[in-house]
C-alpha cells in the first residue's frame, strides 16, 4: 500500500518536473512579451546536444548542463536582435518566424550531425522502495524544478531586475520614460526563455535519445502548460502544472504515455472552453 | 449577447453591405456578380482572359508530356485545398491555424478505412470522399466550438491546432499491432496504409478509374477551378465581408450585431472540409497515407505556402502554394532535408521583407502599374 502511493507520488513528481522544466522557457517568453516560440524545442535540443558534447569532452555534468543551458541563451539573444525584435507588433507573424527558425535548426542538426547522437548514461543509479527501482536523478529533476520556481520568483519579484522588466512589460512607454532601455530588456528576457529551455535539454539529455527532433517530444506538454496557465508565470503555469502532471500521471499508469498526452489534450480544449484566460486569468479575475 | 434580439434592425446588417443592385432578382446573377468584389483582387476583362489563358494552357498541358508527369502535376493540385482553406481561416477570418494537418490527416485515414471495408464497387469512393470530407468537418466543428465558443484568441488558436495534429500522429504512430484495425483495415501503425482504391467515376460499361494519370489531373483541375470560383463568390457574398470585418476589429463586428463566434466557426469549419478535400485526395491519389502527413514539418508546409502567397486573397494563396509545392518538388531532387531548409527560409524572409506574402505584394504592384498606365485593370 505505502509502496503504490509512493509509486504514484513519484510518477506525479516526475511529470510535474517535466512539465515546469519544459514549459518554463516558453512560459516566460509568452508571459512577458506574448510571443509563442515555436524554436522553443530546437532550444532545447540545442542544450541537449551542446550539454552531451561537453560531457563528452570531459566536463563534469552539471558543468555541461550549464553549457548548454548559456549557449541556447546566447543564440536566443542573437535571434532575438536579429529576426523578433522586428515583429513585436504583428504577434501571429513571430511565432510564424520562430516556426521557421524550428524548421531551419531542426534540418540543419539532422545534415551537420546526422540522424542520432551518442548519449550520456543517465547518473546516479537508483534506489529501491517496495520492491520498485526508481531511478535517484529523477528525483533529482523534482528538486530542480522546485528550485527553479523559486528561483524565478525570487528573481522577478525581489529584485531590480525583476522589477525593471515587471516594469517594461505593464507598460513600455512609462518605462521607457524612466530610462529604461527596454530593447535591452526583451533582448535579456527572450534570452532568458531561451536558457531555460537550453537547460531543460541539458537536465533531459541524459534520459532521452538524441535525435534533431527531439524537441517535438517537448512540445504538446510545454504548449499545454502555458495554454492552461494563461500569462502569469508563477499563478498560471506552475499551478497548471500540479494539475496537469495528475492527469498525465494518472493517465499513463492507466493506459501508457500516449494516453497521458492525449489526456492533456482533451483537458486543454475542456478548460480554454471554461477558462478562456487560463488558470492565471481565472485567479485574477476572482480577485477583483 | 450579440443584440441581435435586441435590434431586430440591426439583424438585416447583411443587406447593408451587399453592394449588388436593388434589381438583381436573379440568385444565380447575384452570385455570379460576386466572382468580382472587394475581398477579391483581379476584375474586368484583362483579369478573366489571364485566368482563362491559364485555364486554357493547364488544359492542353497534357498534350505535351507524358502520363506520368500529368500525374506528378496532379498531385500538385492535390494541396490548393488545404492552402485555399488555410487562406480562409488564417487569412480572411484572422486565426490562424497550424493544424489544418490533423483534419487532412484524419479525412484521409477516413477514406482508407471506408474504401477498404467497403470496397469501390457504384462509385462508392465518391460516397467516402464526402463522408470523410464530412468526419473532418465534424472534428472542426467540434474543435472550432471549444475554441471559438471560449473566445480563444489568436495565438491559442494555433497552439491548440498544433497539439491536435501533433497527438494524433503519435496516436497513428504507435497502431501498429494487429489489434487496431477498423473492420478490415489495418491501421499500421508507422507505416501507415496502402492499398485503398482511387477514386472511381461510375460509368455505364465499366467505372473510370482515377488513377495518377491524365483523367484524375482533368478532374482535380476541374475541382480547383470550381472551389477557386467558389470561394471568390462565397468571400464577396456577405459572410466573406463578415470574416474580414471580424478581421479587422472584432469588437466592431460584434457591436454590428454579428455573432463572432459563428462566423469564425464557419470559416474554421470550411477551411478543415477543405484541409479533408486534400486529405482525401491526396490519399486516393497516391493509395496510401502515414502519420508523418500530420508531423510538425507537414502541418507547417500550409502555412508556408500561404504566407509566401499573401493569405489576404484567395487568388495570390492559390499561385503561390502551386510555385511553392513546385519549388518544394524541384529541390527535394537535391534531398529533402535541404528542401525544408530553403522553405524555412523563405518562410523567415517572407515574413520579415514581405508580411503580406510575395505574391499578394506582387499582383498589387502589376494592378497599381496598369491603372496608372491607362485604368485598364
Amino acid at each position: 500500500m505505502l509502496s503504490t502511493m509512493f509509486s504514484f507520488l513519484f510518477q506525479f513528481g516526475d511529470a510535474f518536473a517535466f512539465l515546469v522544466i519544459a514549459s518554463m522557457g516558453l512560459a516566460i517568453i509568452f508571459g512577458m512579451m506574448g510571443v509563442i516560440n515555436l524554436a522553443h524545442g530546437e532550444f532545447i535540443m540545442c542544450g541537449a546536444y551542446t550539454t552531451v558534447s561537453l560531457a563528452q569532452m570531459g566536463l563534469p555534468l552539471p558543468l555541461a548542463i550549464l553549457g548548454g543551458s548559456l549557449v541556447a541563451g546566447v543564440i536566443g539573444m542573437v535571434l532575438e536582435r536579429t529576426i523578433i525584435r522586428h515583429l513585436y507588433h504583428r504577434p501571429l507573424d513571430s511565432i510564424v518566424a520562430t516556426w521557421g527558425l524550428s524548421m531551419i535548426a531542426t534540418q540543419g542538426v539532422l545534415i551537420v550531425l546526422g540522424s542520432t547522437m551518442q548519449g550520456v548514461g543517465t547518473p546516479l543509479g537508483s534506489f529501491t522502495v517496495g520492491g520498485f527501482s526508481y531511478s535517484t536523478y529523477r528525483v533529482v529533476l523534482m528538486g530542480i524544478a522546485v528550485l527553479l520556481l523559486v528561483g524565478l520568483y525570487l528573481l522577478f519579484y525581489h529584485t531590480r531586475a525583476g522589477v525593471i522588466a515587471r516594469a517594461t512589460i505593464q507598460l513600455p512607454r512609462m518605462a521607457q520614460a524612466t530610462g529604461v532601455d527596454t530593447g535591452k530588456v526583451y533582448t535579456l528576457t527572450f534570452g532568458l526563455g531561451a536558457a531555460l529551455a537550453g537547460l531543460a535539454g541539458g537536465l533531459y539529455a541524459p534520459t532521452m535519445t538524441l535525435v534533431p527532433t527531439m524537441g517535438a517530444t517537448f512540445m504538446v506538454e510545454s504548449f499545454v502548460t502555458v495554454v492552461i496557465g494563461g500569462g502569469d508565470i508563477f499563478l498560471g503555469a506552475a499551478p497548471a502544472a500540479a494539475i496537469l502532471a495528475v492527469i498525465r500521471s494518472g493517465m499513463t499508469a492507466w493506459q501508457g504515455q500516449l494516453f497521458g498526452q492525449i489526456g492533456l489534450l482533451i483537458t486543454v480544449i475542456i478548460v480554454i472552453r471554461l477558462l478562456p484566460g487560463g488558470l492565471s486569468g481565472w485567479i485574477l479575475g476572482g480577485r477583483k | 449577447m450579440t443584440g441581435r434580439e435586441a435590434h431586430p434592425d440591426v439583424s438585416r446588417g447583411p443587406s447593408l453591405i451587399d453592394a449588388t443592385p436593388k434589381q438583381q432578382r436573379n440568385t444565380l446573377a447575384l452570385w455570379l456578380s460576386r466572382l468580382e468584389g472587394p475581398q477579391t483582387m483581379g476584375r474586368g476583362k484583362g483579369f478573366w482572359l489571364t485566368l482563362a489563358l491559364a485555364v486554357l494552357a493547364a488544359v492542353i498541358y497534357p498534350l505535351f508530356v507524358d502520363g506520368w508527369t500529368v500525374g506528378n502535376t496532379a498531385y500538385f493540385l492535390v494541396w490548393t485545398f488545404m492552402a485555399m482553406g488555410l487562406g480562409v481561416i488564417w487569412g480572411y477570418a484572422g486565426s490562424l491555424s497550424f493544424g489544418q494537418t490533423a483534419f487532412f490527416g484524419l479525412a484521409g485515414y477516413g477514406y482508407g478505412v471506408l474504401t477498404l471495408n467497403f470496397g469501390a464497387a457504384y462509385g462508392f469512393t465518391l460516397l467516402a470522399l464526402l463522408l470523410s470530407v464530412g468526419l473532418a468537418a465534424l472534428l472542426a466543428v467540434v474543435l472550432g466550438y471549444f475554441m471559438f465558443y471560449g473566445r480563444v484568441q489568436g495565438v491559442f488558436i494555433g497552439i491548440v491546432t498544433l497539439s491536435v495534429t501533433l497527438v494524433f500522429q503519435a496516436f497513428m504512430a504507435q497502431t501498429a499491432g494487429p489489434e487496431w484495425a477498423i473492420g478490415a483495415a489495418r491501421l499500421n501503425g508507422f507505416n501507415g496504409m496502402s492499398g485503398m482504391p482511387p477514386l472511381t467515376i461510375p460509368w455505364p460499361g465499366g467505372d473510370v478509374l482515377l488513377y495518377a494519370d491524365i483523367a484524375l489531373y482533368y478532374v482535380l483541375l476541374g475541382l480547383m477551378l470550381v472551389v477557386y470560383l467558389g470561394l471568390r463568390m462565397l468571400l464577396n457574398a456577405p459572410f466573406g465581408n463578415v470574416l474580414v470585418a471580424i478581421r479587422e476589429n472584432p469588437e466592431r463586428a460584434e457591436m454590428l450585431g454579428y455573432d463572432v463566434r459563428r462566423y469564425q466557426l464557419l470559416g474554421f469549419v470550411l477551411g478543415g472540409a477543405l484541409a479533408g478535400l486534400s486529405g482525401v485526395l491526396y490519399t486516393a491519389w497516391g493509395q496510401y497515407i502515414t502519420p508523418s502527413s500530420m508531423s510538425i514539418t507537414a502541418a507547417a508546409l500550409p502555412v508556408i505556402w500561404v504566407a509566401f502567397g499573401g493569405r489576404k486573397d484567395v487568388t495570390a494563396t492559390l499561385i503561390g502554394t502551386l510555385v511553392m509545392i513546385f519549388l518544394y518538388q524541384w529541390l527535394t531532387i537535391y534531398g529533402s532535408q535541404y528542401a525544408i531548409v530553403v522553405m524555412g527560409v523563405i518562410l523567415v524572409l517572407t515574413v520579415l521583407f514581405a508580411p503580406e506574402g510575395i505574391v499578394l505584394s506582387l499582383m498589387r504592384w502589376i494592378s497599381a502599374r496598369l491603372t496608372s498606365a491607362g485604368g485598364r485593370s
